[in-house]
């Protein structure tokens, strides 16, 4: 029994999903104790008088949705290519400029569209499909350390962003266009929890029906053996990196239409810093290889969560990224493979001494 | 597999490289004529200036001020004039000394960092060229530049909390929204609202955050409070973005704001869509951050070739604060930006 017992605690241990589990746990927990109205919700309308969900858990839900669809991009490009994109932020600028510059045409404050909402969508997922494609080539065919050849899209995309639309910051009016960061009328829940919700599905069936998770693992496991079993490595990271300029752009997309216009110096700013932390906090290895989606999901989903708590509790705004670093120091030192064996060796250990009680 | 690298090497530099010059036009490439260093003008003759300015992305306030400068610094106004543009104060200092090596006449400056000019400066001095900064100062001797034309940021506050006690309401629950922790628009705008909040028993801060002049994390933390069933009736965001934030949360939990409204919304900035939601009574106050420093600076240029120094060495703009009770469409189209 005992054996069974611990075993089972191992397993969960050993589990990579653990630690991201084990840190939205600790943060409920927290919450709980300190204040159990954190987890109201309540069903309220809105200015325009159409019923919405708020409260704390609404707002993590919603905020977080941009955050979890870079991080499903960003965990298949650190499997595929054991290193990271850092444009992900100028990435989102560019996306959503072309969005705005697509609709706005060359007004910056128009009454009416220049051109249905899905034809923006398209123009901005392709867009961000090339800058991925310029990325991934860089670092699949010229074989460029991904931080440095994304670097140079992370210093340059804002200023093409804001030259996309000849340095003016567009305002669309139109109230269809908000919907897709904020409500469908009628529909209480905001719409880019639903969006991240598709996101999730597609990536999952992806995963399920073809070989993409294989592929992505064996080429950054090993990438000369899995060319020898007939993967082409390079094909693989080359489309992992266009997959995530896909994630950009609906990112992108959300974010341009939470406020119907766009700040090319502050839109996202930082974002990419807390995608590779959610992937990170998922436990993969940030060098590549295995990965786990749903940790990397849930990883972003605690990074909001955090982000909430401390705007709850009124943390001193200086202070603010210093109690951020300190959570985020312990969440990643406790997932690090050495302090995980350690915990589940002393765990073994307990288990075996009141074993050897028993027998007594 | 050698030449693959290099040329992967290589490709990678001069995409970094297009993409530095991409945002950096930088000041070198005009044209040096050697006969500039007699600073009398004759009449006719066109006056050199190089403008260091930092990136006109950054935000609307320097897109506006960019503008300003090229319309006023041109040909028919008497100048050739070369721009160069940076955030950082390392890339400025290599312009300004290309600029003097083209010998302009006048070297007009936005600094990026306050530390680290004190040489190029000199540099400047020794060969007369004649130093004029605007929008920020520098940590360096007064004897260095002939004006700084600059913004008081404590100033802006001040008129912002005047006007703010001046609506006489009972108590004052403020959500304090801050920009960049450490940038003179934050210390300048919260330290004018942390001594009145002292000084008064009531007012009242009820969250004092920063949202980092972004629109997102400001709806955030209003979001908050609102979650938390906290009240508050007056929205101080230190600038208009964050402003927008503010009131989105406030529409989404069906919170009535602008005149005469349950919350009073301030902002700062003036940017042309702010203004409007002034003018639509959506929003109180909006404390303008004048980015029109093209004019002071023309005049100062004229008066120098005139030989009449500027009167004193820092000259701080003239800063309207509008109320969205006295606001009209004539100040929305002359102000915004």
């Amino acid at each position: 029994m005992a054996d069974k017992k611990t075993n089972f605690f191992m397993k969960l241990i050993k589990n990579q999903i653990f630690i991201p589990i084990a840190a939205l746990l600790i943060l409920v927990i927290f919450n709980l104790i300190a204040d159990p109205s954190f987890f109201a919700i309540s069903l309220d309308k809105n200015s325009n008088g159409d019923p919405v969900l708020s409260g704390n858990i609404i707002t993590i839900l919603d905020n977080a949705s941009e955050l979890v669809i870079l991080a499903i991009g960003m965990t298949l490009v650190t499997a595929a290519s054991g290193g990271q994109d850092i444009s992900v932020g100028a990435g989102i600028a560019l996306a959503g400029s072309v969005v705005l510059r697509v609709l706005c045409g060359t007004e910056s404050r128009t009454e009416t569209l220049h051109a249905p909402i899905i034809v923006a969508f398209i123009a901005c997922c392709i867009v961000a499909m090339l800058f991925g494609a310029f990325n991934g080539v860089l670092v699949a065919y010229f074989k460029i350390q991904p931080m440095v050849a994304t670097l140079i899209l992370f210093t340059a995309g804002r200023s093409i962003a804001a030259w996309i639309n000849n340095n003016e910051l567009p305002i669309i009016s139109d109230i269809k266009f908000s919907y897709y960061g904020n409500f469908i009328p009628g529909i209480p829940v905001p719409t880019p929890v639903f969006i991240a919700i598709l996101c999730m599905i597609i990536i999952a069936l992806v995963l399920r029906f073809t070989k993409l998770g294989l592929f992505t693992q064996a080429v950054g496991i090993n990438s000369e053996s899995s060319r020898l079993n007939g993967i082409n490595p390079q094909l693989v990271k080359f489309s992992t990196y266009v997959i995530l300029g896909l994630c950009v752009a609906v990112a992108g997309f959300i974010k341009v239409s939470r406020f119907s216009t766009i700040n090319y110096s502050v839109i996202a700013k930082d974002i990419e810093m807390d995608a590779i932390l959610a992937v990170a906090l998922g436990g993969n290895a940030l060098s590549g290889g295995k990965f786990n989606m749903p940790a990397s999901i849930l990883g972003a989903y605690v990074i909001q969560f955090l982000t909430t708590t401390l705007f709850k509790f009124n943390v001193v705004a200086s202070a603010l990224p210093a109690y951020k670093a300190i959570v985020v120091i312990l969440l990643v030192v406790l997932s690090s493979p050495v302090v995980r064996d350690k915990i589940a060796s002393l765990k073994k250990k307990a288990a075996s001494n009141t074993a050897a009680g028993g027998a007594h | 597999m050698k030449i693959k690298k290099t040329l992967a090497m290589l490709l990678s530099l001069t995409l970094g490289l297009c993409a530095f010059t991409g945002c950096g036009e930088t000041a070198g490439n005009s044209s040096t004529d050697n006969n500039t260093t007699n600073n009398a003008k004759p009449s006719g003759e066109l006056i050199k200036v190089a403008i260091i300015n930092n990136d006109p992305n950054e935000s609307g306030y320097r897109t506006a001020n960019d503008k300003d400068m090229k319309a006023t610094f041109t040909k028919e106004n008497g100048y050739d004039a070369q721009f160069a543009y940076s955030l950082k104060n390392d890339e400025q200092i290599a312009a300004a000394k290309q600029a003097i090596q083209d010998e302009v006449d006048y070297l007009i400056i936005s600094a990026a960092g306050t530390s680290g000019w004190d040489s190029v400066l000199q540099d400047a001095k020794a060969q007369e060229i004649k130093v004029i900064l605007f929008d920020r100062t520098i940590d360096a001797d007064e004897s260095l530049y002939e004006a700084s034309i600059v913004s008081d940021m404590a100033k802006e506050g001040d008129t912002a909390v005047s006007w703010l006690a001046s609506q006489k309401l009972s108590e004052y629950n403020i959500i304090h929204i801050q920009g960049v922790m450490g940038s003179a628009a934050q210390i300048g705008r919260s330290g004018a609202l942390d001594d009145k909040v002292k000084a008064e028993s009531s007012w009242n801060i009820v969250t004092q955050q920063t949202a980092e002049w972004n629109a997102e994390t400001a709806q955030q933390i209003v979001q908050s409070v609102i979650d938390s069933g906290k009240k508050f009736n007056v929205i101080y965001a230190e600038n208009d973005d964050m402003a927008k934030g503010a009131v989105a949360a406030l529409d989404k939990a069906n919170i009535s704001h602008g005149v005469g409204k349950d919350v009073i919304v301030m902002g700062f900035d003036c940017n042309k869509w702010a203004l409007e939601e002034l003018l639509k009574g959506n929003w109180n106050y909006d404390g303008q951050c004048n980015p029109f420093q093209a004019s002071y600076i023309h005049d100062i240029i004229t008066n120098l070739e005139n030989g009449k120094a500027p009167e004193s060495k820092t000259i701080i703009m003239d800063e309207k604060g509008f109320d969205a009770s006295s606001i009209s469409q004539a100040d929305v189209d002359q102000y915004g930006i």
